[in-house]
């Protein structure tokens, strides 16, 4: 750039205003009003005048840069656009060249997040069918965030208190200003191909709606959508909804409350196995104890019958039999040693004693045989006579004839 | 890989237990099956107690390389 001069020609003027025009108002924005709005339909070019009352601006946006826009501007309507200050050499016309545009007046601001949240309402994209549920035991969070803002210091925060057990795996992303939206999504994406988390949690602190605004863009909306991990969205205030915020499964109104809503504090889940422990040992016991019981009912039942006693009770009827037994084969004893005395007697009198008694004598012959017959014995045979009182020796005489 | 893989997740010990302490409640059970129930149960504790009680928070960035793929680097 050379130093200024006090003697120019025009283009050397006009050269001169560029390269001054360029090292100072570049890369800027400048809000305003779009008027006399042409869209050249060969070149594609936009060409339109800001103004802000007191005063214009003539714009440019080639097609280079326009064909990205996500609205089509208008007459009226109010944009913020970024881009540099230049001057045409050929006309000596300053004008601003724009490489980006925004709605900037509230309302047409508004009117696109109207507009994008109707036609992603009606795609189902926020509908509460297709929200994941946030699992209660995870054992790995992703965080999708800025590294220098408090979001990430107020999620790692809780996390570490609260679930220590959890492992956190960061995700940088730029939340917000030019890529933001991108980098968002593309974080979303990375997490889903990676997979080994369990959840995404979202956050970034307060801002504008412009600061927020990646947010409320469609890409990051999708990417929500697409996700197979559940998301937890913490975006700027509690009263801040971005179109996001519809998407995502759950939404909390702070990184902080994300974090805690994405874990469960490890007290809580020690104390639920505690108590767990506590039920099986009851449990455990009471089945125990409720063996005693039956126990000690059969073993009252058993009692009640008095076994000892009833077995007294056959003891004694044993005792009773036996000595009826006893007595029975005495009784029999002495009545048959009655019959049998009776029948000694019997039998003695049956018995030659008796009869010898009343005077009657048995003769034997010589071989001792007992004579019945007088004719058994010969004459002059000698025999025996046995009387009831001693025994005499006799010799036949004759046969007498008495008969 | 990771703790999961070694131990009984929470979800799925506490499911267990439930079912654990409800089968045992039932009072149907013979002796010798709740001591084998309560054997498990408090094996599932166990496990589950000592992963919280041994919690070491890792903290990691994670970075898509050129070649998709992906690289855990641990943060400070």
């Amino acid at each position: 750039m050379s130093e200024l001069r006090s003697q120019y020609t025009v283009s050397e003027l006009n050269t001169q205003i560029r390269h001054l025009l360029e090292n100072s108002l570049s890369d800027i924005w400048v809000t305003g009003e779009i008027s006399n709005f042409h869209h050249h339909p060969s070149s594609g070019h936009m060409y339109f005048t800001l103004k802000d009352g007191r005063g214009e601006m003539r714009c440019v946006m080639f097609r280079g840069a326009n064909q990205f826009l996500k609205f089509m501007p208008n007459e009226g309507m109010e944009v913020r656009v970024y881009g540099s200050v230049t001057i045409y050499e050929q006309r000596g016309q300053v004008q601003f060249k724009v490489s980006k545009m925004e709605p900037a007046g509230l309302g047409d601001l508004f009117k696109a997040f109207e507009a994008l949240k109707l036609s992603l309402a009606s795609e189902g994209l926020f509908d509460s069918e297709h929200k994941k549920t946030i699992p209660k035991f995870p054992s790995t969070i992703g965080v999708v965030t800025s590294s220098s803002g408090a979001a990430l210091r107020d999620i790692l925060n809780v996390l570490e208190r609260r679930a220590p057990h959890v492992n956190v795996i960061v995700r940088s992303a730029k939340v917000q200003g030019n890529g933001s939206a991108l980098d968002i999504s593309k974080a979303i994406i990375e997490f889903n191909e990676f997979k080994n988390v369990d959840i995404i949690i979202v956050g970034r602190g307060g801002g504008s709606i412009e600061d927020l605004w990646a947010f409320n863009e469609e890409m990051v909306a999708r990417s929500y959508f697409e996700s197979t991990i559940p998301i937890v969205s913490a975006v700027g205030h509690e009263t801040d909804f971005t179109i996001a915020d519809f998407v995502a499964d759950f939404r909390a109104p702070t990184p902080s409350a994300a974090a805690e809503i994405a874990c469960i504090p490890s007290e809580i889940i020690h104390s639920q196995f505690s108590n767990l422990e506590q039920n099986l040992i009851r449990n455990l016991l009471g089945k125990i104890e409720q063996i005693w019981v039956r126990i000690d009912y059969l073993e009252n039942r058993i009692n009640l019958q008095q076994p000892h006693k009833k077995i007294q009770r056959q003891i004694e009827k044993l005792k009773q039999y036996h000595q009826r037994i006893l007595n029975g084969i005495s009784l029999s004893f002495s009545h048959l040693n009655g019959k049998v005395i009776a029948g000694e007697k019997q039998l003695i009198n049956l018995g030659p004693k008796q009869v010898m008694d009343r005077g009657y004598s048995i003769a034997y012959n010589q071989l001792g045989e007992i004579i019945r017959n007088s004719s058994d014995i010969k004459i002059d045979e000698t025999f025996t006579l046995k009387t009831g009182h001693g025994s005499l020796d006799a010799q036949k005489i004759s046969n007498h004839s008495t008969p | 890989m990771t703790k999961k893989e070694k131990n009984p997740s929470f979800e799925f010990s506490l499911d267990r237990l439930e079912s654990l302490v409800n089968q045992m409640e039932s009072g149907e059970a013979t002796l010798e099956q709740s001591l084998e129930w309560f054997e498990e149960g408090m094996g599932l504790i166990n496990s589950c107690q000592n992963q919280l009680k041994e919690a070491e928070q890792k903290v990691q960035s994670l970075i898509k390389n050129n070649d998709g793929s992906f690289i855990l680097k641990d943060s400070e």
